[in-house]
């Protein structure tokens, strides 16, 4: 079980890098704002893989701040963006 | 038995997420990546809560990680329509083998207006609103 739990920290790691280089990249604001939406997934589900290793099931707690809280982020960038009009970046 | 359960759901989960950053660090476009990502990381997010659900077992923590299930089904599809909505408005490029775009010669962005391609004479008179950005 321990093995398992190292292997989809390692993978989730590595997703997280890969979701950071897309932040980093762009081209455009909707790309960021969807690469920290999957970031927010991302951290979820490692809170959670975290919560088995550790035994302790208050993290879910966090989880579910973390969830609501990029659903809130994902849904005001989106206001943001439409109230600015067409852009070019 | 439940140890196997436990670790497929965890491995599937995180692999899910894995290819969700695959997707949105090599697809072209933001409505592409977008399709890599809000599926394949709510699924992940799906997977790993019920892993959860199976190691704990008991009634409270079930029913937290179902409640984070419920709320991830229920607002990835919206924040991906909102978001794709946006990106559509503010006028983001689509990929260059995009074989048609069936939103552009029925919409117009200054008006945000939407035509059906069945109007006739009468009803296709621009009426304007309160509510219509200037």
């Amino acid at each position: 079980m321990d093995t398992v739990i190292l292997i989809s920290q390692v993978l989730m790691s590595f997703a997280l890098i890969l979701a950071f280089v897309r932040v980093v990249r762009g081209p455009s604001l909707p790309d960021r704002v969807v690469a920290l939406e999957l970031f927010a997934s991302i951290v979820v589900g490692m809170v959670g893989v975290y919560a088995i290793k550790m035994d302790v099931s208050s993290f879910l707690d966090a989880a579910i701040v973390i969830a609501l809280m990029g659903f809130l982020a994902a849904i005001g960038f989106a206001r943001f963006l439409e109230r600015g009009g067409p852009r070019d970046d | 038995m439940i140890e196997m359960i436990k670790g497929f759901l965890i491995l599937t989960g995180a692999l899910f997420m894995l290819l969700a950053a695959l997707g949105i660090l090599r697809l072209p476009d933001l409505l592409t990546r977008m399709h890599a990502t809000t599926k394949a990381a709510a699924l992940g997010v799906i997977l790993i809560m019920l892993a959860v659900a199976v190691h704990f077992g008991e009634v409270a923590v079930v029913a937290r990680a179902f409640a984070i299930i419920v709320f991830v089904v229920m607002t990835a599809p919206v924040a991906a329509h909102v978001i794709g909505r946006a990106g559509y408005f503010v006028g983001s490029k689509l990929w260059s083998g995009t074989v048609k775009d069936e939103l552009r010669p029925n919409y117009d962005p200054l008006t945000h207006e939407l035509k059906s391609g069945l109007e006739t004479e009468a009803n296709a008179v621009h009426q304007p609103r309160e509510s219509d950005p200037s």
